[in-house]
């Protein structure tokens, strides 16, 4: 009897996780099968030939051996995706931090707490396209920072670098990502129980030591999971960079759509197959220093 | 027992305050610019005040087939929004009983989240134009006959493109199960089956309204994670677009204020679904709250 009932349950439960696990197997599973398989195909300037072949890396790294010392353009992309990648990570790790600890230790009704957290997070459910644009009437040639300098005069003609250039992808994407800081530390700094900051005190610690020695370690690994969020979206984007970059800059997520829209997708899935390891590779490094599972 | 606030409270809450205006101010912007005089251009200041550039949108001489791509988006978002939903809660509570399986479908959907984008929709892509190109060669040995004849392509607005914009609504509506059940008191199910309910009752009448607020929450990612859906979609959808991307496509090309009006509508629909669902998640726990405690009551 017990045995049917259980089975009947576990049946049940297949038939629950079921769906999902399907439309994973099916739009995400598989497809990255397939990239892995096809990159290693060979193909011509019009279609994929499913035969082995390396073209697809040896075409990527073209130049590579030839032109050293000198960098080749692969490396030198990854080198600006990961500078790019580096000064994001540490803005929204700055900011999403003092965001967190703001809300968790010194907003003391939940309701004012749960209130602010959503005037974070409302515009996260708002496009990323649109708060990209939002920057032009700011930061364009006769935006509101140009024309407010110039009437201050501390400048005599527009900057150019404001708009369209790295510093406006590094801004769209900590205005864009920062978010995804601000709420795995809320979720870690929440769960501190407050008598360990009392205690830190008693025993004679500064503020400066308690964030330090008590209240950084303990919020580690809503830092690590921020981090993998901020990192794997940088490392991959190529909308942000296209757009506020003016379509100019190179990145490694860039060079995946460039590949694609000319139809050479074994080069195309080749790249995705470097940015993945890459990304993985960060993932594991990061994810050594916390267990995952145990804090979802 | 009011302690008087710390100077560190000051310094952060100004802190907070300056991120609030970074997050909002841009959008607030564009959402001024966008009713510009006929004669305004991208930046400020106002030339006028006028609804030219939202008429202009409408008059279907503007930029973009605005309605089209619009009901598109609009009628994706509300299907991703209810697979995300049924979807999301049906594995919450396969979770709870635990299955074998359970943590290839718990990293399946850890990975569909930090996977780059690109490499996700560009693997879509490659599946569907696989398929299309066996179809091509072989439908009519498989016996497809017109079928494969009149083949295009299999990728579309509601196979590709919603299964990309699933991958990545799907994984948020997951841990928000698992939030929820983290905080669950499973004793309360114990005392509905103790009396007597089949497992269908007890989640249809214990279950449900208990975690009801949460799942207005799910489908609040589910649609606007797939309204605004940028990245996935951008190798995947097929070949008709939807409202992102026709907006993206715009940001090269457009010098006037059109595109801030259709930025306009675009947030507008966003916001109305928030605060719908706000409003509709605050309204069920007020309900909860009420009928909350009439434990024993029926004993009297």
């Amino acid at each position: 009897m017990q045995q049917v009932a259980s089975s009947r349950a576990a049946l049940v439960a297949w038939l629950q996780a079921g769906p999902m696990m399907l439309v994973f197997a099916l739009f995400f599973l598989l497809p990255l099968v397939l990239v892995i398989i096809v990159s290693l195909w060979d193909y011509n300037e019009y279609q994929m030939i499913p035969a082995l072949s390396g073209r697809g890396y040896t075409d990527t790294f073209e130049g590579c051996l030839a032109n050293l010392p000198e960098l080749c353009t692969i490396f030198k992309t990854y080198l600006k995706t990961l500078k790019l990648c580096f000064l994001v990570w540490a803005l929204t790790l700055l900011i999403g931090f003092t965001i967190a600890y703001f809300l968790a230790f010194h907003i003391r009704s939940t309701t004012w707490q749960i209130l602010l957290s959503l005037l974070c997070t409302i515009p996260f459910w708002t496009s990323n396209v649109i708060r990209m644009i939002a920057w032009i009437p700011l930061l364009g040639r006769g935006g509101l920072v140009n024309s407010g300098l110039l009437h201050a005069g501390v400048i005599d003609k527009p900057i150019e670098w404001l708009l369209f250039s790295e510093f406006a992808v590094v801004l769209a994407l900590v205005h864009l990502f920062t978010f995804f800081m601000v709420v795995p530390i809320f979720n870690s700094m929440i769960r501190i129980d407050k008598r360990l900051i009392e205690a830190a005190y008693d025993a004679g610690a500064t503020g400066w030591q308690t964030l330090w020695n008590v209240i950084i370690p303990l919020a580690k690994p809503g830092i690590v999971i921020g981090s993998i969020f901020v990192i794997t979206i940088v490392m991959g984007d190529f909308i942000t960079i296209g757009v506020m970059g003016g379509q100019q800059i190179a990145a490694a997520g860039k060079i995946i759509e460039v590949r694609l829209n000319a139809l050479q997708f074994p080069a195309a899935a080749a790249n995705a197959v470097i940015l993945l390891a890459i990304t993985f590779l960060i993932i594991a490094m990061l994810s050594k220093l916390v267990d995952l599972r145990k804090e979802l | 027992m009011r302690e008087r606030r710390s100077k560190s409270f000051y310094l952060l809450a100004a802190f907070f305050a300056a991120y609030v205006l970074f997050l909002y101010g841009p959008m607030i912007a564009i959402f001024i610019l966008s009713f510009q005089g006929p004669e305004g251009g991208l930046t400020f200041p106002m030339n006028g005040v006028s609804l030219h550039w939202f008429r202009k949108l409408f008059s279907g001489n503007g930029i973009v087939d605005l309605g089209a791509a619009f009901l598109r988006s609009l009628r994706l978002g509300l299907v991703v929004m209810l697979i995300t939903v049924v979807f999301s809660v049906a594995a919450g509570m396969a979770f709870r009983k635990g299955f074998s399986g359970a943590s290839l479908l718990f990293y399946s959907a850890i990975a569909s989240l930090i996977v780059p984008s690109i490499i996700t929709s560009l693997g879509i892509a490659l599946s569907f134009r696989l398929l299309d190109d066996a179809i091509h060669q072989h439908g009519v040995a498989w016996g497809l006959g017109d079928i494969a004849r009149q083949w295009q392509t299999g990728m579309g607005l509601f196979t590709s493109g919603l299964g990309a914009h699933l991958t990545w609504t799907l994984p948020f509506g997951l841990l928000i199960m698992f939030a929820i059940f983290n905080r669950f008191d499973h004793r309360l199910e114990e005392a509905a089956r103790d009396l007597g309910a089949t497992p269908w009752q007890s989640f249809r009448h214990v279950v449900l309204p208990i975690i009801l607020p949460s799942v207005v929450g799910i489908g609040l990612f589910g649609f606007t994670l797939s309204w605004d859906e940028l990245a996935r979609s951008s190798q995947a959808i097929g070949p008709v677009n939807t409202l992102p991307l026709e907006l993206q496509g715009l940001t090269t090309t457009v010098t006037t204020p059109d595109i801030y009006a259709l930025g306009t509508i675009t947030s507008a629909v966003s916001f109305f679904v928030i605060f719908a669902c706000l409003f509709a998640i605050k309204a069920l726990q007020k309900r909860q709250a009420r009928h909350g405690s009439d434990a024993g009551q029926g004993m009297m």
